[in-house]
């Protein structure tokens, strides 16, 4: 191992609080993979029968188990069996809208995965070419690219998703579609302001002056030296990402009705919520998967910072 | 900082009005690139839904299908973009933004409505933000890497993990469900009563100094308490933010040879951190405290909607919902505007302030 690669990772695993995002990533990493196990997706009528997509949450029925006392008296009839109820023994997480929190919470993991991977890895790669491209060749094209990243960079980042989510339609992949539209200009910026150093340095000029092609140039030479800091960013906005989709989802904009997803599972609270004291359930734990989980992403995001360019440490 | 500015503004004023005035003429070119963006963003609608932009739905329920096509005609849907946006644009100019569904009403009249409640909730917010924010950075950064520097940072981590609707909600199941302190929405229900009624003048409809005004006590104490929650709930993630800017930049400043300069020369600590290394360290805080200033108002759309309140936010999300589309451009053409004028005054008290920036 390169003994520069040696001292960064030693940096990384000093830092008590990168160990912390490190362990909570791999935790959430574990309950992503194992999900099938934790939160089996069956039919709980009969457990022999798959869901046809797990990541619709099952609304549970009660005729097998054992009914448990409602809470209130004059149920809404529109409510009947949606109302937010705990038994210790089968749903440890409680139950509310008529789905299972504790399914919600682990199967809501793969879709903040699916969600900030995705995201994240796409607006970064258009961010790159458009920040190269800017950069590299300079003049109007730069000034043309760069006057549209700033338009973009003028809209609200949340409310540019809820116009674009709007537009497109309900559902999770249009979620992301909108989030990627209008997550690329950080990325771009970055690396194009990277690039203006860069571009001045001997080994670019010579590889100029030996005739090498400026696609050659910008990938082999040029993006080596100045992709650390753009991974860096993205690993720090993944974070503020997965929050964005699920406040979507909150609203009622995102994933579908019943999908598994946090902000959706948190948004059938809002239906209960004068009585929601009683019910902290239906808050407190898909709320505490969402704040460890971007927890973990700023910890680690952190940490590559300090470690990459101690010089920054905030 | 007034001394700072007369000391080193007096080269760099010629420069600095040609930076204003550049920037100025910008300003309508990204606010024209903006409603381009949306405008054909929207257009992937097509025609039919687009009509309900334009047209009262009660009409359109009842209007045959050759009506239908009269009123496509009449409104020019069927024409090419650029004829539409230019058009669109006519109107906009004009001050006419369309039917809005959610409010019944057209789009103007409804967010000149709701406006004043986001107003009042961003105004009360950034108070507590920036003051708070700023001192517990100073602090931080004062006692650094002692225990009071590292539980200011746990906080300022955890806060900044905060999503906030998270807290929102975990605010109202405390203090609302619980406890019975905080209510959601914007008044008690008397309390709008009296709002209402005619004796009560509405100066500046923001209600905490109207109840003020008019000396209803009573109704001022009502709107405070329907207030806090939401103040906290937007003030918590920006606290995190601002301290650790500020954390960051003093730590930097109290590296510099003149904070070395007025220790050496036996001023007390106090005067050496208030006069000399704060005032320096709040630079670069400016742009980030004038970006937090805008984000604080795009917050208020998730703000709003948890706690039930009326205003600009929770009109624009219900907008989203209810498929409003003018509701929804317009509403993304404020928050745009917004966001442009307050970066540019940042840009403007950034160079004001720091004439070491390069005006380029």
């Amino acid at each position: 191992m390169r003994q520069e690669t040696k001292r960064i990772l030693r940096r990384l695993f000093r830092n008590p609080s990168a160990i912390l995002g490190f362990s909570l990533l791999t935790f959430f990493i574990l309950v992503a993979i194992f999900a099938p196990l934790l939160a089996p997706p069956v039919n709980s009528f009969n457990p022999s029968m798959k869901l046809p997509d797990p990541y619709i949450m099952p609304v549970v029925s009660w005729k097998q188990e054992p009914i448990p006392p409602t809470t209130k008296k004059d149920v809404d009839p529109q409510k009947l069996g949606r109302e937010p109820i705990r038994c210790i023994d089968y749903h440890p997480f409680g139950i509310i809208g008529g789905r299972d929190i504790f399914y919600g919470v682990v199967w809501g993991t793969r879709t903040a995965f699916k969600v900030g991977i995705i995201v994240t890895v796409i607006s970064t790669l258009i961010g790159i070419t458009i920040g190269s491209i800017s950069g590299y060749f300079g003049g109007w094209v730069d000034e043309v690219l760069m006057r549209i990243t700033d338009v973009f960079l003028s809209i609200p980042f949340l409310v540019a998703a809820i116009v674009l989510t709007t537009i497109l339609g309900v559902g999770l992949d249009k979620v992301m579609i909108a989030l990627i539209v209008f997550g690329w200009m950080g990325s771009a910026r970055l690396i194009r302001g990277n690039i203006l150093q860069v571009k001045e340095e001997q080994f670019v000029l010579a590889a100029k002056a030996l005739g090498v092609r400026d696609v050659f140039i910008i990938t082999k030479h040029i993006l080596p030296n100045t992709i650390f800091p753009v991974v860096i960013q993205a690993s720090m906005r993944m974070g503020s990402l997965v929050i964005t989709a699920a406040a979507l989802s909150f609203l009622g904009l995102g994933a579908p009705q019943g999908y598994a997803d946090w902000g959706a599972l948190l948004s059938y609270a809002r239906d209960w919520m004068l009585e929601i004291g009683e019910h902290w359930y239906a808050i407190v734990y898909p709320g505490t998967a969402m704040v460890l989980f971007v927890l973990a992403w700023n910890l680690v995001g952190d940490a590559l910072r300090d470690a990459f360019d101690p010089r920054l440490k905030g | 900082m007034i001394e700072f500015l007369q000391t080193h503004d007096s080269g760099g004023d010629g420069l600095l009005t040609a930076y204003i005035i550049r920037r100025l003429l910008l300003l309508p070119l990204i606010l024209f690139g903006v409603s381009l963006i949306i405008f054909s963003m929207m257009q992937v609608l097509g025609p039919d839904k687009l009509l309900a932009a334009y047209v009262n739905p009660n009409i359109l329920d009842k209007a045959t299908e050759e009506a239908l096509e009269a009123l496509k005609e009449k409104y020019g849907l069927n024409d090419p973009m650029i004829v539409r946006y230019t058009k669109w644009l006519r109107n906009v100019l004009k001050g006419d933004f369309g039917w809005s569904l959610v409010g019944k009403e057209p789009v103007k009249d409804a967010i000149l409505e709701r406006l004043p409640y986001t107003v009042e909730l961003a105004l009360y917010a950034i108070f507590p933000v920036v003051i708070v924010g700023i001192w517990l950075g100073v602090i931080a950064a004062v006692n650094r890497d002692k225990f009071l520097d590292h539980f200011i940072r746990i906080f300022a981590v955890v806060g900044w993990s905060f999503p906030d609707f998270v807290f929102g909600l975990l605010v109202l199941m405390i203090f609302y469900s619980m406890l019975n302190w905080l209510p959601p929405g914007n008044l008690s229900n008397w309390a709008e009563e009296v709002v209402r009624s005619p004796e009560f003048h509405r100066y500046t409809h923001l209600l905490t100094i109207d109840a003020l005004l008019n000396g209803r006590l009573d109704v001022f104490w009502d709107a405070l308490r329907h207030l806090i929650g939401p103040i906290m709930t937007l003030s918590w993630l920006w606290w995190a933010y601002l301290l650790r800017i500020t954390r960051s930049s003093m730590l930097e400043v109290l590296n510099k040879e003149f904070v070395r300069t007025a220790r050496a020369k036996g001023l007390p600590e106090r005067v050496v951190i208030n006069k000399h290394a704060r005032r320096n360290a709040l630079i670069p805080v400016t742009t980030v405290g004038g970006a937090m200033v805008i984000n604080l108002f795009a917050g208020t759309v998730i703000v709003e909607m948890v706690f039930n309140r009326t205003g600009m936010g929770s009109f624009t999300a219900s907008a989203a919902l209810q498929l409003d589309y003018a509701s929804i451009m317009a509403s993304a053409l404020f928050y745009s505007t917004i966001l442009v004028l307050g970066n540019l005054i940042i840009d403007i008290l950034y160079a004001t302030i720091d004439p070491r920036i390069r005006l380029g």
